[in-house]
């Protein structure tokens, strides 16, 4: 942690944490305190009136059926997010790994989705699956499918899943590659000369080699999945139809802003903390064990 | 390769190439979106090929503007966007650089505090405080302006990890050879410290330079002057403007124009961009 030569104590040091220091406080550690305490009180939306009524507004979350679904649904969509886009980047990896020539290329082409923005990559999906103009959904139109996700909830929800992977792939392939590409080409050739195919090598020196990579791709996602994808809700569905697409972040976002609840989404911030602090010691502790890996 | 296999590598190649178009065709409808005039964009089916006004669009979106008064031009939409950007990235560089410099080489009183306090903002993405943090930005009358935009975004728990660990794999040597010589702290820094982190700096650019462009919820809620609005969320004001018939063809321009700087940095700098990524993240 520290250099076993250093410099001598003087104030130098405080000088240089400091600007790190103060931003820190301001706008992370007391905001954040402040969420804590207003989760604590009832204020009406001027604040002209504020009581102090301790975890009613958790108690109030809690016995909220309209919570309960937004964290279902919250969960269904970021493990669908997380499955299609592992699943997706994981083939595209093998089979990039697999290729001698041309490998650097494919990476090329397949890793710049990761620089557009959510909301970028909601406007382009919007725009494909218009109702009325919408390339993919006039193709749905003539195999008889009616497609409309303005109206119909499963069908928005399915829009942001897939503008959802598909900023999504291009992080994943990048990283199992990276996983593959360190595995020793020794082993792959071993499994050959015992006569193991390419399926067989995938599954049985590849895939189980990988597995740290996947452990961390799968916090990843989830952590990507709940707080990046803010910006597809909010460009492409808003939470609706009926709600049908509304996610945690969109609703803290929404009640606090829109709705002016400042007690109830200092709540639900707070438990979206509590969640952020959980997958980041999960995440730590795969690191420890990483290392003994 | 280890055997020769023509159908499985035939088979590969037909995948990635699959997963390529799959990748590509977005980004190929926006293309063709953005070079058609807006009649073209209100007749279903729309076109799969590109059209011949795709620089009159681009005119368009710049000098006229887009919007529903066409005043914001997306040129200042784009300006805006860089400038936050670059202010997220040098601002996040250079206050991780000296934190994890004071960490790592000075013993002080409360050194372990200061590392737990910067760790702690791991924890707290914007998402998950914009009420309260809003709040002290709004107190401290930084809305509508450049620094509201990005100060609060600059503290940087991971690049302050990686440059911890960047400076913890050079070796003692260097100072004591540099002490010998009669450098002081921060010339030691200066002269040593950053020419040996130069490929990790620009890295961490790189990937700070897509996170910065890329903002929305933040400046969605600092940003109500129409004269700060970045690129990234004058295309939701796009949309919102014209609820009823959108001007595709104007939003998908701004859409090219929107994710160009971001792809270029990527594509052209792939290497330091890679590297970057795999170092932040573990």
């Amino acid at each position: 942690m520290l250099k076993r030569t250093h410099f001598k104590p003087s104030a130098l040091p405080y000088l240089l944490v400091a600007p790190q220091i103060i931003i820190t406080v301001v706008f992370f550690i007391w905001p954040a305190s402040q969420a804590v305490y207003q989760s604590l009180l009832l204020e009406d939306p001027f604040g002209l009136r504020t009581e102090f009524i301790w975890f009613e507004n958790y108690v109030e979350l809690f016995t909220d059926s309209i919570y309960f679904s937004t964290f279902l649904r919250t969960i269904v969509f970021s493990s669908l997010v997380a499955f299609l886009s592992l699943f997706i980047a994981l083939i595209l990896a093998a089979m990039a790994d697999h290729v001698v020539r041309g490998t650097t290329v494919y990476r090329t082409l397949l890793i710049w989705p990761y620089a557009v923005a959510p909301v970028v990559a909601g406007t382009i999906w919007m725009f494909i699956f218009d109702p009325t103009l919408g390339i993919v959904s006039y193709l749905l139109h003539f195999v008889g499918y009616d497609w409309n996700h303005r109206l119909n909830g499963g069908q928005a929800m399915a829009l942001i899943v897939l503008a959802a992977t598909w900023k999504q792939i291009s992080y994943n392939f990048l990283f199992f590659l990276a996983g593959m590409q360190s595995i020793p080409k020794s082993l792959i050739e071993a499994a050959a000369i015992d006569g193991a195919g390419p399926a067989r090598r995938f599954w049985t020196i590849i895939f189980p080699l990988i597995s740290p990579t996947t452990f961390f791709l799968m916090v990843m996602n989830i952590v990507y999945a709940f707080f990046e994808t803010f910006g597809i809700v909010h460009a492409v569905t808003k939470g609706g139809p009926a709600k049908s697409t509304e996610i945690l972040v969109y609703k803290v976002f929404n009640d606090g802003f829109i709705g002016l609840d400042l007690g109830g989404s200092a709540a639900q911030s707070v438990i979206l903390m509590i969640l952020v602090i959980a997958l980041t010691i999960i995440q730590f502790k795969y690191i420890e064990r990483k290392v003994e890996y | 390769m280890i055997e020769k296999r023509p159908m499985v590598s035939w088979f590969s190649h037909a995948v990635l190439l699959l997963g390529i178009a799959m990748v590509a065709f977005p980004i190929w409808i926006t293309f063709v979106g953005a070079s058609h005039d807006a009649i073209r964009m209100t007749q279903a089916p729309l076109p799969l090929l590109p059209g011949d006004q795709f620089f009159v669009n681009l005119k368009a979106v710049f000098v006229q503007g887009v919007g529903n008064a066409k005043e914001q031009s997306v040129g200042l939409m784009m300006f805006n966007s860089l400038v936050m950007a670059m202010m997220i990235a040098v601002g996040k560089i250079t206050i991780s650089l000296l934190s994890a410099y004071a960490i790592v080489y000075f013993r002080f009183p409360f050194r372990m505090l200061f590392f737990w306090m910067i760790f702690i903002t791991l924890m707290l993405p914007v998402e998950v405080r914009i009420l309260p943090t809003f709040e002290v930005v709004a107190n401290l009358g930084m809305l509508n302006n450049y620094w509201g935009l990005t100060v609060p975004l600059i503290a940087s728990a991971t690049a302050t990890f990686m440059f911890r660990q960047v400076f913890l794999t050079v070796p003692d040597e260097l100072l004591e050879a540099a002490r010998i010589d009669g450098a002081g702290p921060m010339r030691f820094f200066w002269d040593i410290l950053l020419p040996i982190s130069r490929t990790n700096i620009a890295a961490l650019f790189v990937i700070l330079f897509i996170y910065g462009w890329n903002q929305y919820l933040w400046p969605l809620l600092i940003t109500t002057d129409k004269s700060m609005y970045t690129i990234v969320m004058g295309i939701k004001q796009m949309l919102e403007a014209a609820e009823e018939a959108p001007e595709w063809h104007l939003i998908m321009m701004t859409t090219l124009l929107a994710m160009i700087p971001p792809v270029m940095v990527v594509v052209g700098m792939q290497k330091l961009f890679i590297k970057g990524l795999t170092e932040t993240e573990k």
